[in-house]
């Protein structure tokens, strides 16, 4: 009988390209990558077709969801000095340890009166879901609107740009937050902003 | 004690002989750990900015009053948006409407075709007419109710900006309105 002979081949595989692979891709998501900043209230935003970019700076963001509203703007001098502003308006004193730190908060969403247990809390602790109750944006005490007024001052003082203005809308969001958000910047004469949405095609 | 073995007991004159070491180095760790930090970048990064669309209100005195008196009625389309993602559309009036009231959904399914076609039964009158095709073109006003989300805010710019229509306005509802989805059980 005929005895079959199997070559014996070497189980070995040579993985050097593919750890050249690797490592390209490696680079590449460590450079493009930019960390996810931590927000204090998750958003699902809706999705749309459009593709306008958000302006990377110059750009304050209002975040809606359960019925809160959030606030942030970047640039770091804006925040501070606005802070100072609406400190002054609202008589609450901050020193400028609590300025300085203010000012490496992104996203913030409390009454200015508690802006200081704000300030002094660690980081977790402040990005932990719950902690902050929204900023009050009704009638009596509408401080959404003072911080929007007073950023844009702000920045039409120091870059003698209008600020630009976002909002992030959870996709469950009832409309009648939102169209109160709404009226607060049409108010203010604010009539363009952008709002904040995902990516899809035009097959939904 | 310990004596190190210099090799040399072959008693073949202490040659030493190198042993010649596989040049081929084994990556299969590196390689595991390089995708385990590719897998970690993935998914801790946003890729991109996030995308956003641009929405443009009139100014504060003209909310509240609706269609324009010079816009014709069959110019015109009203969209409600109720509840359930659900929403009712009509050509002209309320009261006294061109076409419509009609319950329908968003997406290709729903108001997309009915506003095209809209549109086109308006350019072509416009066309017959002689009238400028951009500046009377038709306009779309949207009606948000209470019981609808951002969502559904959202998605019907998103129609406007897929159907290229360029006049639409965003306008508070009115009672009538209200009735009207609530007849149509889409105001929950």
């Amino acid at each position: 009988m005929a005895k079959i002979k199997m070559s014996k081949k070497s189980t070995r595989v040579d993985m050097t390209a593919m750890c050249d692979v690797a490592f390209l891709l490696l680079s590449f998501f460590v450079m493009t990558s930019t960390a996810k900043l931590p927000e204090p209230m998750e958003i699902e935003t809706p999705a749309s077709t459009v593709q306008t970019k958000l302006p990377e700076s110059n750009l304050a963001t209002l975040t809606v969801g359960n019925g809160k509203v959030f606030f942030g703007v970047s640039g770091r001098d804006v925040r501070s000095e606005t802070l100072k502003r609406m400190g002054d308006k609202y008589s609450v004193q901050f020193s400028d340890k609590d300025i300085a730190k203010f000012a490496l908060i992104d996203n913030f969403g409390v009454d200015i009166r508690s802006m200081k247990q704000l300030i002094d809390m660690k980081n977790d602790q402040r990005m932990k879901e719950g902690t902050q109750p929204g900023i009050p944006y009704d009638s009596v005490n509408n401080q959404l609107a003072d911080w929007v007024k007073i950023s844009r001052e702000v920045t039409k003082e120091m870059d003698q740009k209008d600020l630009d203005i976002a909002i992030k809308g959870d996709a469950k969001e009832e409309y009648p937050t939102v169209k109160k958000v709404l009226d607060i910047l049409q108010k203010q004469k604010k009539n363009n902003f952008f709002l904040v949405t995902g990516l899809r095609s035009e097959d939904f | 004690m310990a004596e190190l073995n210099s090799g040399g007991d072959s008693g073949k004159g202490g040659k030493v002989r190198s042993k010649k070491a596989n040049p081929s180095v084994d990556l299969t760790a590196m390689v595991d750990l390089a995708f385990l930090l590719i897998t970690f970048f993935i998914l801790t990064t946003t890729l991109s900015k996030p995308q956003s669309m641009n929405l443009a209100m009139p100014d504060e005195p003209k909310i509240g009053d609706p269609t324009p008196p010079e816009t014709p009625a069959w110019r015109t389309l009203t969209i409600v948006l109720g509840s359930d993602g659900k929403l009712v559309w009509y050509s002209g009036g309320l009261d006294n409407p061109v076409d419509g009231p009609t319950v329908s959904t968003y997406g290709k399914a729903g108001i997309r075709d009915l506003i095209i076609n809209k549109k086109k039964l308006v350019d072509a009158r416009n066309k017959a007419g002689g009238r400028d095709l951009e500046k009377e073109g038709i306009t779309v006003i949207i009606k948000p109710s209470e019981k609808s989300n951002y969502k559904n805010f959202v998605d019907i710019l998103d129609e406007m900006a897929i159907t290229g229509i360029k006049k639409y306005a965003t306008v508070d509802m009115t009672d009538a309105d209200v009735k009207l989805l609530e007849s149509n059980n889409i105001y929950q």
